[in-house]
């Protein structure tokens, strides 16, 4: 079972913190129901201890948990799914609120436990018993992904590769402590044994010089995510020199354009960039990319399909160039971190990339659009993004007929999220006929007012219509507004501050 | 409606949207610092009241605990100063910890700015050359960069400023 909860905005802090998605209720009736039950899926959902506690006893045969971006956990549920779920193969732990306290749980699983294929505690930061985790790697011969947290050294790495030369998918500790010259080539030489590896994470606080360490594991590379080291450009650009095969990236933008140039000319079969930003909150500190890189990445990737790119400037002509260069976007997904800024060389809105975006990517279904655009973006939109299941706008728009644009153009539309726009009530009810289409709606900060909401929901019983309010904001606003289908009618679990109209 | 560009948050950087005089005579410099040479932290074009936005940019909590885990890893807090030359759009920041000397800074500034500067003397300062690399210190006065020694420097530093053309062959003279 996969579910689902929060909006996904919640993973910005614009969701209030109980707003509901608790996965107790679920557990107990599956308990009961169909008590079989072997994986678990879970993002954006709040679990808490006691859940836990209660699957762990629950499901005999229970095999596989991943939690992904879920809360309302600590450490010590993560012990009672060590401690009793005997045929354990999965325990992903991704990217959570976790109360972490501690390390200990690692050395619940049992001695005499071997299944574990599975294992990512990436997430985590306190330091784990070494020794049981050895063991633990050691004797779960099955083990195909592991993913340590910050508090394993490269020391110790190399001694649990060389305990799982099988691995495919590793995420080191950390990469910077001190080595002797003889730790240096065990490590290199513990790497080198690991021919099924494919994908590398972790590397947090990556030096230079241990990197080339990795280049045995390179060449069969095809995920390398970089997004826990500040590598500098030539740095990046000496790694990517061994890595022909990579299909996708993740890196910070402490690469720099230079780096990006470098992913232009060594990864021809790049498929999924991301570029995450290092210092996203200081807007003094003017480094990270531009749009000359992602102009170089293009250039050389033509298979490129996936980008998340954080800059700092764009232009309507680099953008042109890009998906010139790439028209086989399905996920277009760019942040210029400064809202509302336009091109920076011809001060225009940043319109006519997002034009060229939606009419050269004939199959794209995820956008993201940002910087400054007028309601032209959102005519674009609506006219030419045919496939468009997924739309996130921010601070963007001129009026209703924008929004309007999209709701009666993008036919496949899912999912739209909306902050920060001039978007009223005209706007939310244009989408009258759609919403029920649709996996849901968010608009936040936009000129939606209640009354708006209350006619909505009154039209499309089918429809919750759940409004968050601020505090201290006027009545009538409709602060936050998340609209969704259901036959189930309103849900009980949502808190005071949610409104279900 | 227009309207909204009005009401938009303007977080802009330097030169983007707001119209600015690029040149700074040296005494504006001067009044702009508190009479103990202290420089406010915001550039004196910003709003007064920078907003941080909520949920902006749209980064994962949990990358963001990194980025602060990072920062408060480093060994020491680095000693970030702003970078300014004459005609340029946009300040840049650099921490002078990173330098080994003047040499290295020097380089690192011709790099980020494109420029040539030329070879410096006790005696005559930056000559041939059209730049000369400048610094407030902590009394508020504008010092030619290379005359302390460079522990001095690094810790005496406020802000950078390299200058150009005709005021920039006057200094050192004499």
């Amino acid at each position: 079972v996969t579910l689902k909860g929060k909006p996904r905005f919640s993973d910005f802090n614009l969701v209030p913190e109980n707003w509901g998605a608790d996965i107790h209720a679920w557990l107990v009736v599956f308990a009961a129901k169909y008590p079989f039950l072997e994986e678990l899926r879970l993002k954006r959902m709040a679990i808490s201890d006691e859940s836990l506690e209660f699957l762990a006893v629950s499901f005999p045969n229970f095999k596989a948990l991943s939690l992904l971006s879920c809360d309302g956990f600590s450490t010590n549920g993560l012990a009672a799914i060590a401690t009793h779920c005997k045929n354990l193969t999965e325990l992903d732990i991704q990217e959570n609120g976790i109360d972490d306290k501690g390390g200990s749980w690692l050395s619940c699983f049992p001695e005499s436990f071997t299944s574990l294929e599975v294992l990512n505690f990436a997430n985590l930061s306190s330091d784990i018993n070494f020794d049981a985790l050895e063991r633990l790697v050691g004797r779960c011969k099955s083990m195909r992904v592991l993913k340590l947290n910050r508090s394993v050294s490269l020391e110790q790495l190399q001694r649990l590769l060389v305990n799982a030369p099988q691995l495919a998918e590793l995420g080191t500790g950390s990469f910077s402590e001190e080595l002797t010259f003889r730790q240096y080539v065990e490590l290199e030489s513990a790497l080198s044994n690991c021919k099924n590896m494919h994908t590398l994470s972790g590397l947090w606080d990556a030096k230079g010089i241990y990197l080339p360490a990795l280049y045995p594991v390179c060449t069969h590379l095809t995920f390398l995510n970089l997004s826990y080291a500040a590598l500098r450009s030539d740095e990046l650009a000496k790694l990517l020199a061994h890595c022909p095969r990579l299909k996708r990236l993740w890196v910070l933008d402490t690469v720099e354009d230079k780096g990006l140039e470098a992913v232009g000319l060594n990864c021809p079969l790049l498929e999924e960039l991301r570029v995450f930003p290092a210092d996203p909150f200081d807007e003094e500190i003017i480094h990270g990319v531009t749009e000359a890189g992602f102009v170089a990445v293009s250039f050389g990737c033509p298979r490129l399909h996936y980008v998340l790119y954080f800059c700092r400037q764009m232009t309507n002509a680099a953008v042109a160039t890009i998906v010139q260069n790439c028209p086989d976007f399905t996920h277009f997904r760019l942040c210029i971190m400064n809202p509302g800024q336009p091109d920076y060389i011809t001060n225009e809105p940043m319109d006519e990339a997002f034009g060229a975006v939606v009419k050269t990517c004939t199959k794209l279904q995820r956008l993201s659009v940002s910087g400054r655009l007028t309601d032209l973006t959102f005519e674009y939109i609506g006219r030419y993004a045919k496939n468009l299941e997924t739309l996130s706008v921010a601070f963007a728009g001129s009026s209703d007929w924008g929004m309007q644009c999209v709701m009666g153009g993008c036919s496949k539309l899912r999912k739209l999220e909306i902050r920060d726009c001039p978007f009223g009530n005209a706007a939310l009810l244009s989408g009258l006929e759609k919403y029920e289409s649709m996996r849901s709606l968010w608009m936040s900060a936009c000129n939606v007012t209640m009354n708006g909401c209350r006619l909505l929901a009154r039209e499309m019983p089918r429809l919750n219509v759940e409004v968050m309010k601020e505090d201290g904001s006027d009545d009538s606003q409709a602060d936050k507004v998340y609209v969704y289908r259901s036959i189930a009618g309103p849900r009980r679990d949502a808190p005071p501050s949610v409104l279900t109209l | 409606m227009e309207g909204c560009v009005a009401t938009e948050l303007r977080l802009g950087l330097p030169g983007t949207d707001n119209v600015r005089n690029k040149k700074r005579p040296l005494q504006e410099a001067d009044e702009e610092c508190g009479a103990n040479g202290k420089s406010h932290a915001q550039d004196e074009t910003a709003p007064p009241a920078k907003a941080q936005i909520v949920g902006w940019p749209p980064i994962r909590s949990y990358r963001k605990k990194n980025i602060q885990a990072k920062k408060n890893d480093c060994e020491g807090p680095g000693i970030y100063i702003k970078v300014g030359m004459d005609g340029a759009p946009y300040l840049r920041k650099i921490d002078l910890k990173v330098y080994s000397g003047y040499p290295d800074l020097l380089q690192a500034l011709e790099n980020m700015f494109k420029f040539t500067i030329g070879k410096y003397s006790e005696r005559e300062g930056y000559k041939g050359s059209d730049y000369a690399p400048t610094y407030e210190d902590k009394d508020g006065d504008w010092m030619l960069v290379g005359d302390d020694p460079w522990e001095m420097f690094i810790t005496s530093c406020k802000r950078l400023r390299i200058m150009k053309g005709s005021e920039a062959r006057g200094l050192g003279c004499g």
